[in-house]
């Protein structure tokens, strides 16, 4: 039983918190957040060659062949910095052509994903449908030797940066699908999160030839899937962290009737409250991120957990923190509204606090027993 | 990172276990506090035959010396079977440890012993009516007469005093003092003309704690643990020593009572399916059993942590204040899950499990009070770990 960072781990999270710390101060998140396409070119080209881009894709692909624990602990730092950055769904991609992709598939497109050569973005929900994971509804329609593909995707993140799109269709299949292919259309929305953007896309009979449709099964990608919880689950928790810091560090320095605001009671004690959330929710993200690489047959139940956590604090300790920055809090100027915006879109992506929630009832109350204790 | 366990800690928790299931008594009879604490006692001495007792004292005084992770399995282990507590838990977490941390080898000799066994019952006598959260204030006297210490006061919140034979005292020695300096740490004997017992009745009925009277109560100068004036010092290492054993059986505990949470749902009628159909109660009781993972996760890593530095850090409030949290969240569900019926108690025929959530309810109040209180937990989060100003 140890519950720590090893010594490499370790190296990766103060390589991250470096880098980000220093690459992503608060006016160029604020240029990045206000640039048409909020993409961030230049500190891609940096992450990849830190090799982030394939930290936790095989090495067999030119990745380096990390876990989920390493995965988190970045995505932590990512949260924490709060850096614009298509790494979220390009890591996605790269896991998803690593299960469900054949060799050739992965030659073509995993390798120069892992570089961060090609960038590639899942697109999953389907526009006017339950946004709910694994629920598809665009078909996948039989055309000579390929699938023909026709509606609209939604809620599409990081679409403005992609190279590729990975489309889902209601057979459980994954398609590869190049954004510059014919009958596609990218169409920006107005996200809450400047910082991460989300897009529909539009396909209108676009052709996909059976090289670029995955083998893979719909059941394969679920622990693709849960991964994602665990890092996005991660980055609220850096969210957490980093609108604690500075809510400790104002209350220390506001001063009112003679004395800083954080020894009033009402105050301490909500930052104490903000600390147990984010501690709670790193505890769940760690224990889940361990399962992943060293016990799988916990991890859908882990997952859903760290993710039900961690959406619920991910906005809740900016919010808090808001208030006990006051009327400045509110402000567009301070810097806080721009973590509270994408603890909140975290909380709405890749499954609801409730949706998890839902998926923990159906395990325990199954007959399921509760994670087992040492 | 490894969040299992390692071969040797396996071969300990197998050990354990299988001890536990060949030994361990059962419930405890459904009966007053008198039977309830001779079973106990009786326990303790099985335990303490097989050198389970003062799991976490070392073994030169008799205890087994088992490491913080061996004393967090042994915890988790006879939480998860149910076994009793040990007649002395106050001797056994508080008492020993403190005497073998500031006691004289004399005193060495003469308590650890009955501590182990349970002859010997103990007491902690801190609060006072007009100190409790800030127990530095507290105002029983004691002043030296020879060789000896005479005692005027009063304590509250006793738990087992009527039966305790020694009361561990913080008492004033130096009324000129500043507030933490002036106390002195004595062992009492309880059984003097001196001391009166009051047994005060909780709102579940029950009586495990009491009022105790002093009126020239006498300690020998030998009994003074840690030196005259040093009493603050003493009573706060033995509070802060959390020990680990602590955290892992109330987790194992709070598993426990989740199981039965869950199989109440299955069993109880609501909305036209049961509770445990009901999309309400299925959110509620998914949010409670992802605390417990999180709460034992975050004991995890601050066993890690502990075992690295080698003192418990302050974080470990937040784990004290969480426990007390999920525990009342935890009970108000289970009523809420009863519906009506969860007006009947123990001794109802009607009651839905003999009243057990009643009273589990009632006596979960207490839980964000007893041990120091969520507000102060709260207080000690913000300024020691937090760094943020004090009021005071």
């Amino acid at each position: 039983m140890y519950f720590d960072f090893t010594d490499e781990q370790q190296a990766i999270k103060a390589t991250a918190h470096e880098f980000l710390g220093s690459r992503f101060k608060s006016e160029r998140m604020r240029e990045i957040a206000a640039s048409e396409s909020g993409f961030d070119a230049s500190g891609w080209k940096e992450m990849a060659e830190l090799g982030w881009a394939g930290l936790a894709l095989p090495e067999e692909w030119g990745g380096q062949g990390l876990g989920t624990v390493e995965l988190a602990i970045l995505f932590e730092e990512m949260g924490y910095a709060l850096a614009p950055s298509p790494l979220l769904s390009n890591t996605i991609v790269g896991l998803v052509l690593a299960v469900g992709g054949s060799e050739e598939q992965k030659e073509r497109w995993l390798r120069p994903l892992a570089a961060g050569e090609l960038r590639g973005v899942p697109a999953l929900v389907d526009a006017g449908a339950a946004a709910e994971p694994g629920m598809f509804a665009m078909e996948a329609a039989a055309a000579g030797d390929g699938v023909v593909l026709n509606g609209e995707k939604t809620l599409v993140l990081d679409a403005a940066s992609a190279d590729l799109l990975l489309v889902a269709t209601s057979d459980g299949r994954r398609h590869i699908v190049e954004k510059d292919a014919e009958g596609v259309t990218v169409i920006p929305e107005v996200s809450i999160d400047l910082t991460r953007r989300l897009s529909s896309i539009r396909f209108d009979a676009v052709r996909v030839g059976p090289e670029a449709t995955l083998p893979g099964e719909q059941s394969a990608y679920l622990p693709v899937l849960h991964r994602a919880c665990v890092a996005i689950a991660a980055e609220s928790t850096g969210v957490a962290q980093r609108s604690l810091e500075m809510s400790v560090a104002y209350a220390k320095d506001r001063q009112q009737f003679g004395r800083p605001i954080g020894a009033y009671q009402a105050v301490s004690h909500r930052c104490a409250q903000m600390l147990l959330e984010t501690e709670n929710s790193r505890s769940a993200v760690y224990g889940a991120a361990w399962a992943a690489d060293a016990e799988p047959e916990s991890l859908p139940l882990a997952a859903s957990m760290a993710k039900a956590y961690a959406s619920d604090a991910g906005w809740r300790v900016p919010d808090a923190a808001i208030q006990v920055h006051g009327g400045i809090g509110f402000t567009w100027e301070h810097d806080l509204h721009f973590f509270l915006k994408r603890g909140r879109a975290n909380a709405a992506t890749f499954g609801s606090a409730k949706w998890h929630r839902e998926q923990v009832a159906a395990a325990v109350l199954a007959g399921e027993s509760a994670p087992a204790s040492a | 990172m490894d969040l299992t366990l390692s071969p040797s800690e396996e071969e300990f928790r197998d050990e354990v276990r299988a001890w536990l299931e060949a030994n361990h008594p059962g419930p405890e009879p459904e009966a007053g506090l008198d039977e309830v604490m001779a079973f106990r006692g009786e326990w303790q001495r099985k335990l303490h035959e097989a050198g389970w007792a003062g799991i976490s004292w070392p073994k030169e005084f008799g205890g087994r010396g088992a490491t913080m992770i061996e004393q967090a399995i042994f915890a988790a282990e006879a939480s998860r079977q149910e076994a009793p507590s040990p007649a002395n838990v106050l001797g056994l977490a508080m008492g020993g440890p403190v005497v073998i941390a500031h006691g004289t080898e004399e005193q060495k000799a003469r308590y650890l012993e009955p501590i182990l066994t349970g002859e010997e019952i103990w007491c902690q006598g801190f609060s006072e009516p007009e100190s409790g959260s800030d127990l530095a204030s507290l105002k029983t006297r004691a002043v030296k007469d020879g060789d000896e210490w005479v005692v005027t006061g009063q304590k509250v919140w006793t738990t087992f005093a009527q039966y305790a034979k020694w009361c561990m005292l913080v008492a004033r020695t130096d009324p000129d003092a500043p507030k933490h300096q002036g106390l002195t740490y004595f062992l009492l004997d309880m059984e003097q003309e001196g001391v009166q017992t009051r047994p005060l009745v909780q709102i579940t009925g029950e009586g495990e704690f009491n009022e105790v009277f002093f009126e020239e109560a006498r300690v020998p100068d030998a009994n003074v643990v840690g030196g005259v004036g040093n009493g603050w010092a003493v009573a706060i290492t033995t509070l802060m020593n959390e020990r680990a054993g602590l955290a892992f059986g109330a987790i194992s505990q709070i598993q426990n009572s989740l199981g039965r949470l869950a199989k109440l749902a299955q069993e109880t009628r609501s909305n036209g399916g049961t509770a445990a159909e009901d999309p309400y109660f299925r959110q509620r009781i998914a949010q409670l059993y992802i605390e417990v993972e999180t709460m034992r996760l975050n004991a995890y890593r601050g066993l890690t942590k502990t075992m690295q530095s080698g003192i418990p850090g302050p974080e470990g409030s937040l784990g004290k204040w969480q426990w007390a949290d999920i525990n009342q969240d935890l009970t108000e569900l289970a009523l809420e899950i009863e519906g009506a019926y969860s007006m009947l108690a123990r001794g109802s025929e009607h009651a839905v499990a003999g009243g057990a959530w009643q009273y589990g309810f009632l006596r979960s109040r207490a839980n964000s009070i007893e041990g120091g209180t969520t507000d102060i937990l709260r207080n000690i989060i913000a300024e020691r770990v937090l760094g943020l100003p004090r009021l005071r």
